[in-house]
């Protein structure tokens, strides 16, 4: 369990902030100019806030009315940055070594045998970091951050400095690192599918003042949270792998109702998160007969949020959990949307993108 | 060696002698001073800036004549050192303080570029990672800038062969004390048919400059290649 309590002004920005978060992984989700960066440099003792605390499980790390604030080698975090920051002069197993030397005191989080499975990195141990690749450098950087055994990990949008494929080749190991290591995680990031990916909980800033707390599914279920705009809002839904059709799909089971997305790899029975953008979504009464869209869910209208422009937003509970669409304020005039009411919710199978669906 | 003649030969030693212990002495303050210099923000840095290079733009006999002033047996750091039993005034150890101090602004220079070309996101990194201060200077950034202090070092020692003005100045010219390489020359230079022997040595400064220059441009590319990230 994480505590933070910031007050800081820098640059414009005036920070103040308290937030909790629980063990699991945690995102730091915002514009960029929010703050998250600052906090996590706070957490992580790179800088002195004009007044805050920071509580790891039972230790304080900092507390500024007591005149206490850590340095960063004190305060046994891990802390993967955007740039993987490896010893250039060092080989790469030199660099995944080089923490737990400081350590030695504190329990191993896992062993460097199965850290270098976990990322893949066994035939880079000889090499030297100038010789990666960015999406190597980042893993061995998670690494290197593992092996100083932490209490916790930082992570500062580890991904953006990386391209599309490399992106997507890393944000399975922080799945992996979120459910096979019982290591909290504070994940700072600005893209929605990584949140959507890879949060238990959201922390939610705007402008250095927290916007909302909560479990990543009520949180990005929330009608009124689109602090990245509306084009970045979607909904979580959970669902099993079902089926592997010849034609190139994969059914899902969400709650009882399926759901047809691009051929996945996970197997059968496999449990997975999955990203449905509320742009994306089509709402109907009736259903047109001979549709092309092979994903309908039937559900209820919880609220509906018409917006300052030409859109409105409507949060839908259906059967796989609730959703948001993402309308004109014109259909939604025009169909007399209100809470309370039936709908179809549609979804086309090929909206649904593969780094949108996460395990 | 037969083509050297004993005073010669006493005076390339000395040289040698003289500007191995200036550059092993003045590295460590050199490093701590660099490191003040590229990282230090606070009052004073100028001054600190303006001291080091003093050597560098005072004419060499005017740091000689301070020096004198100073570490001379009555001088005002001469005196108490005379009581730990260190004294510099005409013995060798002070041509070598001569031409440590000549050499020192060559050095700082050199190192302190180094350190303000080590990324300090790299250091910080270091110290999340359990590294102290102390410890992420010997780990991260020691090595990183090791080309540059090999530079200046190297800078340093051919500055140390080849001082005179300060040198002669602060601890005269004595054979076999205080007599370097350029001293030597100067002497022979003065008393009749001195040519042939102050050729010699003039050759031989030639030589040794040269020698540590490709050292130095060898070593250092050697430590850039490694730390370059490709496979040694």
């Amino acid at each position: 369990m994480l505590e933070v309590s910031l007050k800081h002004r820098f640059s414009g920005t005036d920070l103040d902030l308290e937030f909790m978060a629980p063990p699991g992984l945690t995102v730091l989700y915002g514009a960029s100019g929010s703050g998250k960066t600052t906090v996590v440099n706070a957490v992580a003792g790179l800088l002195r806030p004009d007044q805050g605390r920071v509580q790891v499980g039972e230790d304080i790390l900092g507390d500024t009315d007591r005149g206490v604030w850590l340095p960063p080698h004190k305060r046994g975090l891990g802390y993967v940055f955007q740039e993987a920051r490896l010893f250039p002069h060092l080989t790469v197993e030199q660099n995944l070594k080089f923490g737990a030397w400081f350590a030695q005191h504190r329990p191993p989080v896992a062993s460097l045998g199965k850290v270098v499975e976990m990322l893949g990195i066994g035939p880079l141990l000889s090499r030297r970091p100038g010789a990666l690749s960015g999406g190597e450098k980042q893993r061995v950087a998670i690494g290197r951050a593992l092996l100083a055994r932490p209490r916790m990990l930082l992570a500062d949008e580890p991904l953006a400095a990386l391209d599309q494929a490399r992106k997507s080749e890393i944000l399975p190991y922080f799945e992996r690192l979120r459910d096979e290591v019982s290591l909290p995680i504070l994940y700072v990031c600005h893209a929605p599918e990584e949140v959507a990916r890879l949060a238990t909980t959201v922390v939610a800033l705007d402008q250095g003042r927290i916007l909302q707390v909560g479990p990543a599914e009520d949180v990005l279920s929330d009608p009124g949270f689109a602090p990245q705009g509306p084009r970045a809002v979607g909904a979580l839904l959970r669902a099993n792998v079902a089926h592997h059709h010849e034609d190139g799909l994969t059914e899902l089971n969400a709650g009882g109702i399926p759901l047809f997305v691009p051929r996945i790899t996970q197997p059968v029975g496999h449990g997975l998160r999955l990203r449905i953008a509320a742009q994306d979504v089509i709402l109907a009464r009736d259903l047109p007969k001979d549709m092309s869209a092979l994903n309908v869910l039937p559900g209820k209208i919880d609220e509906v949020r018409m917006g300052k422009v030409a859109g409105a937003i409507v949060a839908i509970t259906t059967p796989a959990g609730k959703l948001l669409a993402r309308i004109t304020r014109r259909s939604a005039d025009g169909m007399a949307l209100a809470p309370g009411q039936a709908i179809n919710a549609i979804v086309k199978t090929v909206a649904i993108a593969p780094d949108d669906v996460g395990r | 060696m037969e083509w050297l003649g004993p005073e010669e030969w006493q005076a390339v030693r000395l040289s040698l002698k003289v500007a191995f212990w200036a550059t092993i002495c003045a590295l460590p303050p050199g490093v701590l001073v660099a490191h003040i210099l590229a990282r230090g923000q606070f009052f004073g840095k100028q001054v600190l800036n303006g001291l080091v290079h003093l050597p560098l733009v005072l004419p060499p006999v005017v740091t000689g004549y301070l020096l004198l002033v100073g570490f001379a047996p009555n001088g005002v750091l001469g005196e108490p050192l005379s009581y730990l039993g260190i004294s510099f005034a005409f013995r060798w150890t002070g041509a070598a303080l001569a031409a440590a101090i000549m050499g020192f602004p060559l050095m700082v220079r050199a190192i302190r570029l180094s350190i303000e070309a080590v990324d300090p996101k790299l250091e910080q990194a270091a110290s999340t990672l359990g590294a102290s201060r102390p410890w992420v200077f010997v780990t991260v950034t020691l090595p990183l800038i090791l080309p540059g202090v090999l530079t200046g070092a190297i800078l340093a020692f051919a500055k140390a062969m080849g001082e005179f003005g300060a040198t002669i100045t602060f601890v005269s010219n004595i054979p076999g004390q205080t007599q370097t390489l350029p001293s030597a020359i100067y002497a022979f230079l003065q008393v009749p048919g001195g040519e042939a022997a102050a050729t010699r040595l003039v050759v031989i400064s030639v030589v040794i400059a040269m020698a540590a220059l490709i050292a130095s441009e060898l070593l250092a590319r050697q430590v850039a290649k490694r730390i370059g990230g490709q496979d040694a």
